[in-house]
């Protein structure tokens, strides 16, 4: 059997996602199992191209969309790309299934699948496209549908606010990854991610280079929560429990991460790019395991661990060496899957209890003994336990930050202090709720219903297996990782044990420090009560300012622009229209003014000319409405008779014709006309003298600038030879209105009716007043 | 603003008026003219009746709903177009029949064309003048 | 000649916009009648001038020889002094309607327009 392409199982995932919600209203109940199957389905069918990425040869599709624009629907499929395809099919459906029961008295639960399969598809896309454009693609999508999820229960309004945070936060990331990626693709010439592969030494030494690393980090810091963009990541819980297990833990924030492997082969390399993903990363890692020290809320525990964790991860591609890769490849694949464990008992307790307040649980093992085994089960991978797969990350990671010159030493203890502190919170979401005496309030608590129990359950026994045999299940897919990270393979196999070391000490004292901490906590805590962080250094009160300080200048702006004064908009349009143009004639052409070479005139069109001057200057003196109505006709027989001297006798005729209907017109309305009134005052005179006559001076000075150059025009010659073979008219005027241009001319008369017909509404609009 | 002597030779000015209007029409091609010069030029005829007569007179001697020749004129000009969209050609290429007639000589889609110009020109106009003379009631 | 319509062409602008940011709307009806001169004479006079040599093939020749006047920015003067006259000519009807309905011609006056709806304006 042929394998289907990659680009139909995108385009198969966003029919199914769009079909989902009328699936679950037609299914109902037995949605539970298609829910399931979906990524299962899928799962099944990146597997079948497993032996093929193992054996070191990615899937490589290429269909053209848009060329012009360097749009090309490309994917490739490597090692690293099938590692996130796992872990995103796989929890998908852990997550499809717990959702179908979680979701089941929500009423508006057949959008949410709708939802997350996009999302699902979506992130499939980012991991497997090899375009760079169409890999921001799906990076917006993930944002979409992370914020329509987050925002799920959008009748609460902090919901609808997380929302529109995360939104806003990873979107406006999004755009400095799009400029990072136009810059590359300007610098290289080429939007394919494979083809800059062999380009690393002509990005790294172009004068772009920081911008182009800066833009890209930024995308991938704000997508994956680093700071000072991590705010949005605990604020993000409002969402269902199963979205915060799947996007805002296992997938999505991973999104960014995986962006800074992709590129770092094509962009890194550099002292710039490792050492600011290095800081970056080992601060998030800290800060968040700090922060979480005084969380109370199941989710927001969570919340900051991931943080926490997503900082190690970052840290570790910007350390960089083999080992790191080797930690950082195992770390992840660990984390996804406890942590998304942890959120879905996190989820099931919230489910059962109705609260996710740990001070309020506790005794729980009875009453919910599947629950409490698989979150004993993830617990002890968070917090490193052999024989889990989570002890082994632990393990390379502190290996590898050992290997660290020369601030290796800083380092260890920052990662030992921060997986202390991931202890303290797997004791707090991952036991403290079950152990101890059963709670009298907690009574009548049950178990989870089966589906919301096997996802979970599987995840967490994943991490034991994963753990026994870590080089048969993944390491085929680690060494193809590295090639696509570091190019090279590593050769080195994944054990679980590696003997009494330093690296099995520090585990120990990290065990010992998480437990140490967890005791000291009640008192840390109502110590810490009183203080409070000033706003300057919080990160998510600089966002709240910009936001509403962004609002009060929509404002300000509004109502200085746009108050209802007509002359004030018209004075705005002029000058912005003015200034812009003054700025480039003068940038061009220097201050100079270019005379035309020919100065000679007769009497009688200077003679004009003052006519047209005096009739203006007595219009716009005028006070009474008939001089200025003669006024206005003078001034159009004088422009007419301009057109006559010139060589424009259908103009003039048509001058003439039409000036004569205005003063009729104007006749007609005479009666009905006020007086003139002299209504402004002197000084607003004079500001719209100035105006009126600086915009006079600029179009006199670009008339002399543009006549001032010899004008090369084929289409007059071509008229004018044109005009009666082909136009059988020897009125090239009327032949270019009737014949060549005729389409204009079909426009502008249908502009003309349109008037008439405007005229005819007018007449016809009646307001209350004069009936 | 009654006058004898305006209201008298209106009349005779109206017809001749209306005669050089067409006559600016037809000769527009190679001459001075054309359909808005044409147009215009008939407007102001009428404008000058209505002056002389009033607005009734002058509705009633030109017969038509204004906004009807605005339609009208519209509707010739793109009737002018069906030759070219039914012969397959660019859109509003031009087609010249010689009908040997020797005043009128080749007769084209442009002439009608400059046709509907005219009626166009013609009937905004006196829709906008008769409107401002406020008895448009149609 | 060119300086002078220059110089035209300016004033144009310049009465033009002076008028239409007056109060009375009047005056702005005014000024737009100015801005369509003056944008006629721009493209005029930056389409080049050549004197008494209108673009008309003369009888028996088949093209037009130099020195004759650019056609094309008469045919575009052409379409936009018809427009223009639709344009001012609306504005009259409009401005006529308003100043029926409103009792002002004063521009600051009808900033309130949109309140009509509601009857106390």
């Amino acid at each position: 059997m042929r394998n289907p392409p990659l680009l139909a199982l995108i385009i198969t995932g966003f029919a199914v996602s769009a079909a989902a919600p009328y699936l679950y209203r037609l299914l109902k109940a037995r949605f539970v199992w298609f829910g399931a199957a979906f990524p299962l389905t899928l799962f099944t069918v990146f597997m079948l191209r497993y032996p093929q990425v193992a054996s070191g040869v990615p899937v490589r599709e290429r269909w053209s969309w848009v060329p012009s624009l360097g749009l090309d629907l490309s994917f490739v499929l490597d090692g690293l790309s099938l590692t996130f395809v796992m872990l995103v099919t796989l929890i998908g459906a852990a997550v499809f299934l717990y959702a179908s029961v979680y979701l089941r008295h929500y009423e508006e639960a057949d959008r949410f699948f709708g939802f997350i399969g996009m999302f699902m598809t979506s992130m499939l896309g980012v991991v497997l496209a090899d375009n760079m454009l169409l890999l921001f693609l799906f990076w917006e999508l993930t944002s979409i549908s992370s914020f329509l999820l987050i925002g799920f229960n959008h009748h609460v309004p902090s919901s609808r606010a997380s929302a529109l945070k995360a939104l806003l936060v990873t979107g406006a990331g999004g755009l400095a990854l799009l400029a990072g990626m136009l810059l590359l693709g300007n610098v290289t010439g080429s939007f394919e991610l494979s083809s800059l592969y062999a380009m690393n030494d002509l990005i790294i030494s172009h004068r772009l280079y920081p911008a182009i690393v800066a833009l890209i980090l930024v995308g991938a810091f704000t997508k994956s929560a680093q700071f000072p963009f991590h705010f949005w990541l605990p604020d993000a819980m409002a969402a269902p429990s199963p979205v915060s297990a799947y996007l805002h833990s296992a997938t999505m924030v991973k999104a960014g991460i995986y962006l800074i492997a992709r590129f770092n082969h094509e962009i890194g390399g550099t002292v710039l790019w490792q050492d600011t993903i290095l800081v970056a990363g080992a601060t998030t890692m800290i800060f968040a395991g700090l922060l979480s020290y005084r969380q109370n809320d199941l989710k927001r525990l969570l919340a900051y661990s991931t943080l926490s964790v997503l900082g190690t991860l970052v840290m570790l591609l910007g350390i960089g060496s083999k080992l790191a890769i080797k930690a950082f490849f195992i770390y992840l694949i660990a984390h996804s899957l406890y942590k998304g464990t942890l959120f879905l008992v996190a989820g099931t307790l919230d489910h059962e209890t109705g609260t996710r307040d740990v001070g309020k649980l506790g005794g729980l093992f009875r009453a919910m003994p599947v629950t409490a085994v698989t979150a004993a089960l993830a617990s002890f991978s968070m917090m490193g336990v052999i024989p889990l797969i989570g002890f082994i990350g632990k393990e390379t990671l502190y290996k590898a930050v050992l290997d660290v010159q020369p601030w290796g030493m800083l380092l260890i203890v920052l990662a030992v202090a921060s997986s202390a502190f991931l202890v303290v919170v797997t004791l707090l979401v991952g036991f403290r709720p079950f152990l101890g005496k059963p709670r009298p309030e907690l009574q009548k608590v049950h178990e989870a219903p089966i589906a919301m129990l096997v996802g979970p359950f599987i995840l967490a026994i994943s991490g034991l297996l994963l753990g026994l045999f870590p080089d048969f299940f993944v390491g085929r897919l680690l060494e193809e990782s590295a090639v696509s990270i570091l190019s090279q393979r590593l050769g080195i196999e994944i054990e679980l044990w590696h003997g009494f070391n330093l690296v099995l000490l520090l585990s120990f004292v990290t065990l010992l420090a998480g437990v140490g901490l967890y005791l000291l906590r009640p008192f840390v805590l109502s110590r810490m009560e009183p203080l409070h962080l000033p706003g300057l250094v919080k990160p998510s009160i600089w966002y709240e300012e910009a936001l509403a300080g962004m609002l009060r200048f929509a404002t300000w702006l509004t109502s200085a622009l746009q108050n209802g004064d007509l002359r004030r908009y018209l004075a705005v349009i002029i000058l912005s229209a003015l200034i812009p143009a003054s700025l480039m004639l003068f940038s061009s052409g220097g201050f100079s003014v270019t005379l035309p070479a020919d100065l000679s005139v007769t009497p009688y069109e200077v003679a004009l000319a003052l006519i047209i001057v005096l009739a203006t200057a007595l219009l716009l003196t005028s006070d009474s409405r008939l001089k200025a109505i003669v006024s206005m006709g003078v001034l159009g027989f004088g422009v007419g008779m301009i057109f006559i001297i010139y060589g424009a006798p259908d103009v003039a005729l048509t001058t003439f014709a039409i000036e004569t209907l205005n003063v009729i017109l104007f006749v007609l309305v005479l009666a009905h006309l006020p007086k003139f009134t002299s209504r402004s005052r002197t000084t607003g005179r004079i500001r719209d003298g100035l105006i009126a006559a600086s915009a006079g001076i600029f179009m006199t000075l670009t008339v002399l600038q543009v006549t001032s150059t010899a004008l090369s025009s084929r289409l007059k010659e071509y008229f004018a030879s044109a005009s009666l073979p082909d136009g059988h008219g020897r009125n090239v005027v009327n032949v270019i209105l009737v014949d060549f241009r005729a389409f204009d001319t079909l426009g502008e008369i249908t502009v003309l009716a349109i008037a008439a017909i405007g005229v005819f509404a007018l007449l016809k609009l009646r307001t209350g007043k004069t009936d | 603003m009654h006058s004898l002597i305006l209201s008298t030779s209106s009349r005779y000015l109206l017809v001749l008026l209306q005669l050089f209007s067409v006559f600016l029409l037809l000769r527009g091609h190679n001459e001075p003219g054309g359909g808005f010069a044409g147009g215009l030029v008939a407007a102001a005829a009428y404008a000058l009746y209505f002056i002389a007569n009033g607005v009734t007179e002058a509705r009633r001697v030109f017969r038509f709903e204004p906004l009807t020749v605005v339609v009208a004129g519209l509707g010739v000009a793109l009737a002018s177009t069906l030759p070219s969209i039914l012969g397959g050609m660019e859109f509003m290429q031009s087609v010249w029949v010689n009908t040997g007639i020797p005043v009128i000589g080749k007769v084209g889609t442009p002439l009608l064309f400059d046709v509907g110009v005219y009626l166009l020109v013609l009937g905004i106009t006196l829709k906008i003048i008769f409107s401002l003379a406020g008895e448009d009631e149609p | 000649m060119t300086l002078l319509l220059a110089l035209i062409t300016g004033l144009f602008y310049a009465a033009g916009i002076y008028l239409i940011l007056r109060r009375s709307l009047v005056k702005v009806i005014f000024g737009i009648m100015f801005l369509g001169h003056a944008a006629n004479m721009l493209i005029f006079s930056t389409g080049r001038l050549t004197k008494g040599a209108p673009a008309f093939v003369p009888e028996g020749a088949q093209a037009l020889a130099e020195p004759f006047a650019d056609p094309l920015p008469q045919a575009l003067i052409l379409t936009a002094i018809v427009i223009g006259f639709g344009l001012q000519a609306f504005a009259i009807v409009l401005f006529r309607r308003s100043f029926e309905e409103l009792g002002t011609d004063d521009v600051d006056a009808m900033r309130t327009t949109d309140r009509i709806e509601g009857g106390d304006a």
